[in-house]
């Protein structure tokens, strides 16, 4: 019996291979379907919508409008915002990553401190400003604390929760945690043989740091940031929850146009879109592209 | 030497701690003030006794189920399929899984208010329901980078060339394959990617705020805007939802250690 299914097999085997081809990409289709459907067509729709008048002809008056003070000012705003907090956030969480990692503590501390990353970095949103609100808001309990224990107004020294330090302050909470969850993979990439090879070279511990350990964690610091920079310009609900609308950053710009159209124009907010891809797409293309050179060292 | 850097990592650490600690304690506290003079749980009371709160957090859930379902439908099959006979096309689909982390989802909701409204060909926006599936399918597609690398991973740990014609020649078809085979293989893996979209959805605001459901986060917002401590205890409770995630989320890839040491 398996002679004869094996026999039948082979002359067959030929002649089924071109109806295979097809079936097999069928087997894609459902999620072909879905992510064009729901991801890359409404993408590319507000992509193409900023090229078009609202005939349909082709223009670039919708990016011109993009230049208008109030807009590039939100730009502005949301670059500096998140240049800051993927800057303080890579710094910050690497200097923790090293010190629970390297520093000589207890290593149940390491366990703790990464469990704890992976949800403070999911802690974002509206819940993470009520949080800010209720420690540092005008009632909040340091605030309350500072007055009635050291005498110190919070709020007379010109802080403001409301203001770029303050959402600065409030996004570092869920960017130093990616980027302890990022980094900690590459600190235990670096292995122990290059530092006692450093160190038989006679190289101090900084000099170890600067002249090995930096050179190597370099990419991966660059391309995490990148990815922490998207993060933070992406990111709408902590900014509408603090603020309210009161500090116009581009995402709450977007937000007020769809909801009621406030740039008067429909096709300048494809065009403040199309703005956010780009400059999130930029900063993932150096994020892939560098991770792709770190990998190369920590294998 | 090695004692200052000890010293220098303690100081780190304090830091580090008191930063990410005091939220809490000032989201914590700030929750129990809502009596005047006394701390008392009055806030929680208010808020789990808001008829809103119990609908928008139950739609939430609900939402958050079907999202997980559809998630698991897509990226499973997705997943197997392209390891076992196009790994070629692995790279690609890798790529459109991890759009949605470069793409603002801001960007994304208003690509479907555009395409999907009551004047397009598929007027999904006309109707509550068609709405619900649209934005089941937003979460669907927020969830895809970690679904699909949750279920990636998982399938990595087995050797599912071998299983698979070990089941096709006892007469399997794909369906009992995927069902029965594959799926129960990638389990842990499949719950991981399930908590984490879970948490995702629950605190989600800006699709359901632009698509005008009744969801939490919305809820969360408008409660922000309108009351003083009830904030803070719903805060609490998103906080404990999302640590309860992860949690589980441990406790899964924990759970799958022991089995694998053990087989």
């Amino acid at each position: 019996m398996t002679d004869l299914s094996l026999a039948r097999a082979k002359p067959d085997a030929p002649r089924r291979e071109p109806l295979r081809l097809p079936l097999v990409w069928l087997g894609v289709l459902p999620f072909a379907a879905f992510a064009l459907l729901f991801l890359i067509w409404p993408t590319l729709h507000i992509v193409l919508g900023a090229f078009q008048t609202p005939e349909g002809g082709f223009t670039l008056r919708n990016l011109a409008g993009l230049f208008s003070p109030q807009i590039l000012g939100a730009f502005w705003i949301s670059i500096k915002v998140s240049v800051m907090t993927a800057a303080l956030g890579c710094l910050i969480g690497f200097v923790l990553a090293a010190a629970v990692m390297r520093g000589g503590l207890p290593r149940g501390l390491r366990d703790a401190m990464l469990t704890f990353s992976g949800v403070a970095s999911n802690f974002a949103g509206v819940p993470l400003a009520f949080a800010f609100i209720a420690t540092l808001g005008r009632l909040g309990l340091v605030t309350v604390l500072l007055r009635d224990w050291f005498g110190i107004n919070l709020y007379a020294t010109g802080f403001n929760l409301i203001s770029f330090a303050g959402l600065t302050l409030v996004y570092l909470y869920f960017q130093i945690p990616l980027m302890i969850l990022i980094v900690t993979p590459a600190l235990d990439g670096l292995r122990r043989e290059w530092r006692e090879a450093a160190a038989s070279l006679g190289a101090s511990g900084a000099q170890y740091w600067r002249m090995v350990a930096l050179p190597v964690l370099w990419p991966s610091f660059l391309g995490t940031f990148a990815l922490l920079f998207a993060n933070a310009f992406g990111a709408v609900a902590t900014a509408m929850a603090l603020t309210g609308s009161s500090l116009s950053i581009v995402p709450i710009i977007l937000f007020a146009q769809i909801r009621g159209d406030v740039l008067q124009d429909p096709h300048l907010g494809y065009a403040v879109a199309f703005g956010m891809i780009v400059l999130t797409g930029i900063a993932n293309l150096v994020y892939i592209v560098l991770r792709s050179r770190a990998e190369r060292w920590l294998k | 030497m090695i004692r200052s850097t000890r010293l220098w990592s303690w100081i780190a650490f304090a830091l580090g701690a008191a930063y990410f600690l005091l939220p809490l304690a000032g989201m914590f506290e700030f929750s129990l003030r809502a009596r005047r003079g006394e701390y008392s749980f009055q806030a929680y009371r208010n808020v789990l006794g808001d008829p809103q709160f119990l609908a928008t957090f139950g739609y939430s859930v609900l939402m958050a189920g079907f999202t997980i379902v559809l998630g698991v439908l897509i990226v499973a099959p997705t997943a197997f399929w392209v390891r076992l006979k196009l790994p070629g096309l692995r790279p690609v689909i890798e790529f459109v899984t991890l759009l949605p982390l470069v793409i603002p989802p801001i960007v994304i909701v208003f690509g479907y208010i555009r395409l999907y409204n009551t004047s397009s060909w598929l007027p999904l926006t006309g109707s509550a329901l068609g709405t619900d599936f649209l934005l089941m399918c937003g979460y669907a597609t927020l969830s895809l980078p970690y679904m699909y690398r949750a279920v990636d991973t998982g399938l990595r740990t087995i050797d599912i060339r071998t299983l698979t014609e070990a089941a096709q020649s006892l007469g399997a078809g794909w369906i009992t394959i995927l069902g029965r085979l594959i799926l129960p293989n990638v389990f842990v893996a499949v719950m991981s990617g399930a908590f984490l979209t879970f948490a995702i959805v629950i605190g989600e605001y800006v699709f359901a705020a632009l698509l005008n459901r009744p969801a939490f986060g919305p809820y969360m917002v408008w409660m922000g805007s309108n009351k003083a401590y009830e904030p803070a205890a719903l805060a609490v409770i998103a906080f404990s939802v999302t640590w309860a995630c992860m949690a589980l989320i441990q406790l899964a890839t924990r759970f799958q250690k022991f089995t694998k040491a053990s087989c």
